[in-house]
């Protein structure tokens, strides 16, 4: 039902990703509420804000990954593509395939480095060279010098930097448009946050990038545009600012935002 | 940070290091002593009975069967019929068990319908094997007219261990972490996708354990057995879906309740036949659980 065709000339629209009166729910709390954004097409835009306030609510409903919590959903229009990722008949497979994401934690899965590259592209039935693709997904995302006498090593068995790299290979190798990341560095050392972050600017020659993170100094640097949430009495998450990285961090038009930035929050 | 800091309480700790460091090595201690009764418990047996076993193992006693005179009984017709039995039971809760396992562990929603399910599947797997004989007896044996026969004794021992094969798979598949499942999710994977090629082989050894030990029990029965007509004099080989039958088990109870020291013996060695019987199917089990697992790195 995610059509390709329709939306054939990227020009037409800046934005790839467009959320209209967002809300989302469990059960009935109200996770993050009234959220209009939009997410413009390669670049990277950064969402921040203070812990709870939603931000991976946001994130995951962008790809329908909240689908899988139970009592889970999702108000309003999210649409990618100009197309509404909640309308009725849109299969969140499809979905996802498109909108590929890179969690928290490295989840490699528990093969070979060469299987976890070719895991997607197996399952969404790749017919070309399968070595030629794991080698340009592994190079793409730094890590092909690291890894290329190992491939039959499982990716466990890498460091914590290592796999995260392996699971944005095991991201791009489907060719996915928009790569989602829920906090991407959290769990690294700097070293590899700045390996990270240097794949990421990178990556945005091809691909959209949405990146969550704790990390001022990483939004700051990484992201070109930033959302700035927060969440108001009744806990539920909503947008305080949106703008170019640069003005949310040297000019911020909100006080709000002003105190979270400079640090003087809570 | 905070301006605000309250007194600082009065320092007073006894570590007693020499005493906290005793307790460990008492339970140290403790454990080592549980293992050290099991393993000498476990040999004492297992010598026990290969001595007892020795004069009566050979060739003969393999390949023959049955018979009043103790030196001419063989334990063929038995061996035969457990194989069989350990077969059918095999095919048929391998897929079913596993199947169910990931229909509640993975398909099914987390309602209490599921949870009342789940609990009850667990009590099943309580219930007395001697119930399941009386069970057999009414469905196979009678309403389905099966007859006492080896299909019918397989099918009663498969609803036997189908909840354990079950309770242990889903339990191997609730510890594969959420985050695997996301994983595939996130590359596009359908549900059943993301069930055959992440979470089943991640599960894979564990559900093996639990086939391995659900079929030693159902190859180890007796008592549902005799009350579904097993008989414990056969001189012929059965046929699965007709005529008379015995297990190993039913052998070894039927030798070992004659008075005579040579029966006792033979019996000895029919355990001895149980045990190398059990090894072989844990065997295939284990070589069906590396397949699986190929391609597993953890």
């Amino acid at each position: 039902m995610i059509d390709r065709e329709i939306a054939a000339d990227p020009a037409e629209f800046g934005d790839v990703i467009e959320l209209q009166d967002v809300s989302c729910w469990y059960g009935s709390f109200r996770a993050v509420r009234n959220i209009d954004i939009s997410i413009a097409r390669q670049r990277i835009t950064a969402l921040i804000g203070p812990s709870g306030c939603g931000k991976s609510t946001l994130i995951r409903t962008m790809n329908r990954m909240n689908d899988l919590v139970p009592s889970y959903r999702a108000e309003g229009r999210v649409l990618f593509e100009s197309q509404d990722l909640f309308a009725p008949g849109v299969d969140p497979v499809a979905v996802r395939r498109r909108v590929g994401m890179v969690f928290q934690k490295p989840n490699p899965f528990p093969k070979s480095v060469y299987d976890n590259v070719a895991f997607g592209p197996r399952i969404n039935g790749f017919k070309g060279n399968m070595d030629e693709l794991v080698e340009h997904s592994l190079r793409r995302a730094a890590l092909w010098d690291d890894v290329k006498d190992k491939l039959n090593q499982s990716g466990m068995a890498l460091s914590g930097g290592q796999q995260q790299r392996l699971c944005i290979a095991r991201t791009i190798a489907v060719e996915p448009e928009v790569i989602l990341m829920d906090e991407p560095c959290s769990a690294l050392d700097p070293r590899s946050t700045l390996q990270i972050e240097e794949l990421m600017a990178e990556l945005k020659r091809d691909y959209t990038i949405v990146i969550v993170t704790h990390n001022m100094q990483q939004a700051a640097r990484a992201s070109d545009t930033t959302i700035f949430m927060t969440m108001g009495d009744d806990r539920a998450g909503y947008v305080v600012e949106e703008g170019d990285t640069i003005q949310i961090f040297t000019n911020p038009k909100h006080r709000l935002t002003e105190d979270y930035v400079s640090g003087r929050f809570g | 940070m905070s301006a605000f800091s309250p007194a600082r309480p009065v320092a007073r700790f006894e570590p007693a290091v020499m005493r906290r460091k005793f307790t460990g090595t008492l339970f140290y201690g403790a454990c080592l002593a549980a293992i050290g009764l099991l393993l000498l418990t476990l040999v004492a047996l297992l010598v026990d009975v290969f001595v007892r076993a020795a004069p009566w193992l050979d060739v003969g006693f393999l390949t023959g069967v049955p018979s009043s005179r103790p030196a001419r009984a063989g334990i063929l017709p038995a061996m035969v019929g457990t194989f069989e039995i350990g077969i059918i039971v095999g095919v048929l809760t391998f897929p079913i068990g596993v199947a169910a396992a990931i229909y509640l562990a993975e398909y099914a929603s987390d309602s209490r319908l599921n949870r009342l399910l789940q609990t009850n599947i667990s009590n099943l797997a309580g219930v007395p094997s001697i119930i399941y004989g009386i069970l057999g007896l009414a469905l196979f044996v009678r309403a389905l007219a099966m007859g006492p026969t080896i299909l019918a004794a397989a099918l009663t021992l498969s609803l036997l261990i189908l909840p354990v094969v079950i309770i242990a798979s889903i339990e191997a598949l609730k510890a594969v972490p959420q985050a695997q499942r996301e994983g595939a999710y996130a590359l596009g994977a359908s549900r059943w996708q993301m069930v055959s090629r992440s979470v089943l082989p991640a599960a894979a050894p564990g559900i093996m354990t639990g086939i391995i030990l659900a079929m030693a029990r159902a190859i180890g029965e007796a008592a549902p057995l005799i009350l579904i007509g097993a008989f414990t004099f056969v001189t012929f080989l059965p046929n699965p879906i007709s005529g008379q039958y015995t297990v190993l088990p039913i052998q070894i109870y039927g030798w070992a309740q004659r008075p005579q020291a040579d029966f006792q013996g033979i019996s000895a060695a029919a355990i001895v036949v149980v045990l190398g019987l059990m090894l072989v199917l844990n065997g295939l089990a284990l070589i069906v659980r590396v397949r699986l697992s190929r391609h597993i790195q953890w």
